[in-house]
């Protein structure tokens, strides 16, 4: 049987309670009759045999390029990037994509004597991984044979010795990048795209990019006018990545780009409720709902999200496509669209959103208040095409515990930005002008990135740009069970309860407003008529 | 009456003014400038010419104005209330008269520094600053001269133009006392007993030696209590004429007093105080290092060597019946002064003329300089500010007893008018200045009037609430006294526990406000036991003799020179006079408004990151990391450790502790070199290594937020930034680029191993202020300007050494020495979320031996940070 599309169902008198993420717990809620809940589409099928997959991509690339074996010869530079752990969510079971691609990278590159191979994790400005991260994305393997001899590196966006200008674009953007990377024969660069954000040229212009190059798009003008940064011809991020993916191209560097897509499979067997439609779910999964949620709920926050952040999901392969960065993509996002778009019929007054214990940037973390705001309003508000699905003027509401809490060793600088900035100002603009630079240069948080595993010191101001179409779209935000300081802190209003919620909402949006929500997991697209 | 006018002729050589002495002592005096009297400002004119001795005529400044004219006074005690009152209304009021001002020198301060800066700065002097303008630092702050000396030793200190200038005076006015109701026996011995007769054997002894005829006036201002406090009438009469007074040889006073101190003296150093003391000092500082444990213990001999004679001389004043050791000491102070003055009998020669002046209880001015006036914190301010913060329910007192209050400028001018008239030709004779007989204010009166203000002028707690004063009930005084007692016991009991409790941060400030609550019911104990005995006054001061000196005064003397206590009006004085100005002088606040609280943080806090400052020290561990170097040790010791040892060693450091901690307390320098000797023979290379996984896995998360964001503001600011920690080397190294230097204890290597010794004493303790004092010179920076953070009372010479002391998170010691001495304290807390593992195990490290990448500070491996 194929996989049933996605669905937007109409609440009546009969429909069970709904889903919410709540943090590290989840909760039902029954919303108001009339009210929409929007589900993705059912996993598609996995591929069958992965590894084929991935030789056959290889050996028959897409686009002007030629197959990677013919690209290959000895005494090249060759390096072989790869997407760091901010992809998936949740970090998928062993073995990991990159391992299954890089293996094989690394057999044909053998195989045709190349031994000039470094592997380069795609920091940006993320977090240094771990060991055990890195071992977990390229498998032992691959990390015993390369990491003891200083082959296995992080990108480090503030090591001057290893970056190089490669110029300016015509709009007078700095193109500066990994120099191990530019200066390779080949670049090889290994994609998860687990959203219609990832890959394309944003891999190797954002991904190997200084601060003096991501400044020109992680900004909040190019924010405002990504509508979404989901829908790359709609966004203003992907116009300047792709600018740049061409002259970083036109400069010489040969890039080999290898993208993957995964079905929407998020959760083990146990957590197999959250991705069901609610009134679906048979007798285990009531059983299951009520252990879970029971055993949570009892357990202090911080248990909760260790057991949370040790699982693994069974994500399967469904399309891995190489060759030329541009016809790559465009197979990708199709691959990506059909698993995660769901057609919505108009915009809503009121949105409504659980939001889960883990984005980007809190993989084995904490998640933060300025990540809650970024994964509510840049993430899950960005995942639309063509309008928002709410109006402008309208009320997000999510669920979220958003407790004053950071972790210190990740995150240092948020914290600083928490009680120095946003106590200051909301507007991204402001704090663009006002203190991105001093967080950006401080020696300290230099330090902590390129030592320790902390994010760059200006990090918390992209996570901020990233809401910076939602601020200017939305009436007001509301979270729900959050922690009322830090929900205040952000701008937001704090709530006790969703009926709470819907009551301040109606003060901006009117008495008798529509509602949608969003239901996840697993993620999905609204392609908004 | 006799005539003082025309006693005083050609007896002695003319005078230079003082402040001219630098001019040829043989040229004609210059007239002083004329001081104008206030409301007169043009007929001062007249009386400068002439220079002392002639008396001008203009009847306006009064028979007071023109007998004392350019005469000379000396003053004792004119840094005191009284005395600083005296020499501005001599200043003010008395054309060309001068003052010569027998001032102790301060440790750091002369005798003229001390005058201009205690005297003629004092606000007494703000209404003549204001009516002479510029003329004040030309002409009227060189009429007063101080003179260097002390009336406690013999010959009063002086120097040969100490003395000089004590003959040349006309009047001697001795206000100098210990006023203080609980000073030690010896010191209220040396000062109130001996200090009279000191002054003037010394007056005659110079008058002697410049041969000179006539000797000047001595007025003595003693108190009233030296008549006791018992019920009945007491006359203005010598104390030998007192039908109540016993027959005391205050020779054997003075002897048992002396004799006291030095038996305290030795008894204090017997070994079981010095251990005691050395145990106290402590339990209240920890291991603050040698030097400051020993200053301390040294104080706490001081302090309870004083003790014992504060309790000595109460005991002994009141089985004589006074009620403490201020009347006792100025009743044997009168005793001694009078010897040899046989009343009805004319002074011998060479004996000094006397007149002794008892006033009451001196408070603020009814008029002069201006109302309200006062000088220090005296007898009835602290406990009525006590009362208005609710933190006296009760005061002893009988509501229709007798409070005798008698305002300062009245004192002055009577005073004044006794040296106008001139001592009595028939001996010493003695003048009441009190109000209780001519115009008394009823006890339970001024209680009413006090509820009255404070209940329109409340004051206002730290929360911007009114405190609503309570009723008293006028209980005897041995019930306050026992509630007190209750409850300063109960208190204590508090504090010891506490202090015994490993708090930091915001409990360790609550046990600090407990601390202080005790203070203030031990203070409003004191009081009540000192100053009970003054409300239970039942004892009536007749001032005959006054008023029979007010009688024969003009209308113009009576204008300028009021000391009728009927001319007091007790409500307007009380409610638009007294308390006013206390309340101002107390600070306390009384209108509702930004939080005291909360200002004084952020001001403190301006201060440190004024651009002006010049280094900001830091201590590590509890000041910028909840760590410690047991943590460090356990994290790092037990990173290579297999599973199975793992419990073990838990075991083994936990068996450890207590006698770790004890031996941490005793002296943190051994501690560190007994524990440092842990670290011998570890790979220093896999050591450094491990430190920088330390750091980010277990410090970082331990670390303050607040703290380090401090450390950056500062280096914004262009201030330097230094780090004096007892940690080790390898173990800071990560946080080099935090500071521009880093202070720390290094351990020697051998063949690559450490050897558990370290190099030299490691920066702790006192250690770190002398360090510190080399830094800032080697740098050319400013102590003073500069800001040490620290969490413990074993940083106390650190933080003593700077202008800008901050304790942070501090322990239970540290919180109560800055919350006594008003140092800014931070509160800095761990990120929310940070790490709280409770055991500082390092995760087993389980890559094979060469795998790991080595860091060093600052430079890492090219080609991209290595995984």
């Amino acid at each position: 049987m194929s996989p049933r599309p996605g669905l937007v169902l109409e609440v009546d008198r009969s429909t069970p309670p709904t889903l919410f993420w709540h943090g590290e717990r989840f909760v039902l809620e029954r919303l108001p009759e009339g009210s929409r809940v929007v589900y993705a589409p059912e996993p598609l099928a996995a591929l069958e045999d992965p590894v084929a997959a991935v030789r056959h991509a290889l050996l028959h690339p897409v686009g002007d390029s030629e197959p990677l074996p013919a690209l290959l010869r000895p005494g090249m530079r060759l390096t072989i990037c790869f997407d760091d752990v901010s992809l998936p969510l949740p970090p998928m079971a062993a073995p990991d994509v990159r391992q299954l691609v890089i293996e094989q990278v690394l057999d044909l590159a053998a195989a045709a004597g190349v031994d000039d191979v470094v592997l380069v994790a795609a920091l940006a400005l993320h977090r240094r991984m771990t060991e055990a991260e890195l071992r977990h994305a390229l498998g032992d393997r691959v990390y015993d044979a390369f990491a003891p001899h200083g082959l296995l590196t992080q990108h480090d966006a503030e090591d001057p010795d290893n970056l190089v200008h490669l110029g300016t674009t015509d709009h007078g953007e700095d193109v500066e990048i990994n120099k191990r990377a530019a200066t390779s024969d080949l670049l090889v660069y290994v994609n998860i795209n687990l959203v219609a954000m990832d890959g394309g040229h944003k891999s190797v212009a954002t991904g190997l990019a200084s601060y003096r190059s991501l400044r020109h798009h992680h900004n909040p003008q190019t924010m405002r006018h990504s509508r979404s940064f989901m829908d790359a011809p709609s966004s203003e991020l992907h116009s300047a990545n792709w600018r740049m993916g061409r002259f970083i191209a036109d400069s010489g560097v040969k890039v080999f780009q290898i993208e993957t897509t995964l079905n929407n499979d998020a959760f083990p067997e146990r957590f197999a409720f959250l991705q069901k439609r609610e009134w679906e779910w048979s007798l285990r999964d009531r059983a299951s709902y009520l252990a879970v949620a029971g055993a949570l709920e009892r357990t202090p926050a911080r248990l909760a999200r260790q057991v949370l952040h040790s699982v693994r999901a069974p994500y399967g392969l469904t399309s891995v496509q190489a060759g030329e960065v541009e016809a790559v993509h465009a197979v990708t996002t199709a691959n990506v669209w059909r698993q995660q778009g769901v057609e919505v019929d108009g915009q809503t007054d009121v949105l409504t959103m659980g939001l889960p214990y883990i984005c980007p940037y809190n993989v084995s973390s904490i998640m933060n208040p300025i990540l809650v705001a970024c994964l509510g309003l840049g993430y899950f508000f960005n995942m639309y095409r063509g309008r928002p699905l709410v109006r402008e003027g309208g009320v997000l509401i999510l669920h979220h515990p958003t407790r004053w809490e950071f972790h210190p060793g990740h995150h240092p600088s948020y914290i600083d930005f928490f009680e120095e900035v946003l106590a200051q100002t909301t507007d991204p603009v402001e704090m663009s002008k006002t203190y991105e630079e001093a967080f950006a240069t401080d020696p300290w948080y230099v330090h902590l990135y390129r030592t320790g595993h902390a994010y760059h010191g200006v990090h918390p101001f992209y996570m901020w740009y990233w809401c910076a179409h939602a601020l200017a779209h939305l009436g007001r935000v509301i979270v729900v069970g959050g922690d009322p300081a830090a929900v205040r802190r952000l701008g937001f209003s704090p709530a006790s309860s969703l009926d709470d919620a819907l009551e301040l909402a109606r003060d901006v949006v009117g008495p008798s407003p529509t509602l949608t929500h969003v239901h996840t997991p697993p993620i999905l697209m609204a392609d908004v008529r | 009456m006799p005539n003082g006018e025309g006693r005083r002729d050609d007896r002695r050589a003319p005078r230079a003014p003082l402040g001219r002495e630098d001019r040829p002592a043989t040229a004609p005096a210059a007239p002083a400038a004329p001081t104008a009297p206030a409301g007169s400002a043009g007929a001062g004119g007249a009386g400068g010419a002439g220079g002392a001795g002639e008396a001008p005529s203009d009847p306006a400044i009064g028979s007071i104005g023109r007998r004392l004219a350019g005469r000379r006074f000396f003053v004792t005690g004119g840094t005191g209330f009284l005395g600083t009152a005296l020499i501005e209304r001599i200043l003010r009021t008395l054309p060309d008269a001068e003052v010569v001002a027998l001032v102790r020198p301060g440790r750091r301060a002369t005798a003229a520094s001390r005058a201009t800066r205690e005297i003629l700065r004092n606000d007494c002097f703000a209404r003549l600053r204001r009516e002479a303008g510029e003329r004040f630092d030309a002409d009227i702050a060189p009429r007063l001269r101080a003179v260097a000396g002390d009336v406690s030793r013999d010959g009063l200190g002086l120097d040969d133009e100490g003395r000089a200038l004590l003959a040349s005076c006309d009047v001697v006015v001795h206000s100098a006392a210990t006023v203080s109701f609980d000073a030690p026996l010896d010191q209220a011995v040396e000062i109130n007993l001996l200090g009279p007769a000191r002054v003037a054997s010394t007056v005659a002894d110079v008058h002697r030696g410049a041969g000179t005829t006539t000797l000047p006036h001595m007025i003595a201002v003693s108190t009233a209590y030296v008549a006791g406090t018992h019920q009945g009438e007491a006359s203005e009469e010598l104390l030998e004429h007192n039908r109540f007074s016993l027959d005391v040889d205050w020779r054997a006073e003075v002897d048992h007093a002396r004799r006291l101190r030095h038996d305290l003296e030795a008894t204090s150093r017997q070994a079981e105080h010095l251990v005691r003391f050395a145990k106290k000092a402590r339990e209240e500082l920890g291991g603050a290092g040698e030097h400051v444990l020993a200053a301390r213990a040294e104080r706490l001999r001081d302090e309870w060597i004083k003790r014992r004679l504060v309790d000595a001389g109460t005991t002994r004043a009141q089985s004589l019946g006074w009620p403490d050791a201020y009347p006792f000491t100025k009743a044997m102070g009168e005793r001694a002064l009078v010897e040899g003055h046989g009343k009805g009998t004319a002074p011998e020669p060479d004996v000094v003329p006397l007149t002794i002046v008892r006033p009451s209880i001196i408070e603020s001015a009814l008029a002069e300089p201006v109302p309200g006036w006062i000088r220090g914190f005296r007898m009835a301010e602290p406990i009525i500010i006590s009362y208005a913060r609710g933190l006296l329910r009760e005061f002893p007192g009988v509501p229709e007893g007798v409070t005798d209050v008698i305002p300062v400028d009245m004192v002055v001018a009577a005073i004044l008018a006794v040296a106008a008239t001139g001592p009595d030709p028939e001996g010493p004779c003695v003048f009441h200045v009190a109000s209780g007989v001519r115009n008394p204010l009823r006890y339970g009166r001024l209680v009413e009037l006090v509820q009255q203000w404070f209940g329109q002028h409340p004051v206002y707690d730290d929360r911007n609430q009114p405190i609503s004063v309570p009723d008293w009930t006028f209980p005897g005084r041995g019930r306050v006294q026992r509630q007190l007692q209750r409850a300063t016991r109960a208190m204590d009991t508090v504090e010891r526990l506490i202090t015994v409790l490993p708090l930091r941060g915001r409990q360790a400030a609550f046990s600090a406000t407990i601390e202080d609550r005790n203070t203030l019911a031990k203070r409003a104990l004191g009081y009540v036991e000192l100053y009970g005995a003054y409300t239970e006054t039942e004892a009536r001061y007749r001032v005959d003799r006054l008023l029979a000196l007010w009688e024969g005064l003009d209308d113009e003397d009576r204008r300028r020179y009021c000391f009728d206590p009927a001319a007091i009006d007790w409500d307007h004085y009380a409610l638009d006079v007294h308390l006013p100005s206390i309340v101002e002088h107390a600070r306390v606040r009384m209108a509702p408004g930004r939080s005291v609280v909360e200002a004084r943080p952020e001001r403190a806090r301006r201060a440190i990151l004024s651009p002006d400052r010049h280094l900001a020290v830091f201590d590590l561990e509890h000041t910028l990391i909840a760590s410690n170097v047991v943590d460090t040790y356990a994290w790092l010791a037990s990173r290579h450790l297999p599973a199975a040892r793992r419990p073990a060693f838990v075991a083994d450091l936990l068996r450890q502790a207590p006698g770790l901690l004890a031996l941490d307390r005793r002296d943190r320098g051994d501690f560190l070199r007994a524990f440092y000797r842990r670290y011998e023979g570890a790979p220093a290379a896999r050591l450094e290594d491990d430190a920088w996984e330390l750091f980010h896995r277990q410090l970082l998360p331990r670390a303050f937020p607040g703290g380090l964001a401090r450390v950056r503001a500062h280096r914004r600011l262009g201030h330097r930034t230094l780090l004096i920690t007892g940690a080790l080397d390898f173990v800071v190294a990560p946080l080099r680029p935090l500071f521009d230097d880093i202070v720390c204890a290094h351990m020697a290597e051998r063949d690559g191993r450490l050897t558990g010794t370290l190099d030299e004493l490691p920066p702790i303790g006192e250690a770190r202020a002398l360090l510190l004092g080399d830094y800032a010179a080697a740098h050319g920076l400013s102590l003073g300007e500069s800001v040490a953070y620290a969490d413990s009372a074993s940083d106390l010479a650190m933080l003593e050494a700077v202008g800008f002391p901050v304790a942070v998170n501090p322990e239970t010691r540290l919180a109560a020495i800055a919350r006594r001495r008003g140092w800014h304290v931070e509160h800095w807390a761990k990120a929310a979320g940070g790490a709280q593992r409770p055991l500082p195990l390092g995760p087993l490290d389980v890559r094979p031996p060469g795998a790991a990448g080595r860091h060093s500070a600052g430079t890492l491996p090219s080609g991209g940070r290595s995984a």
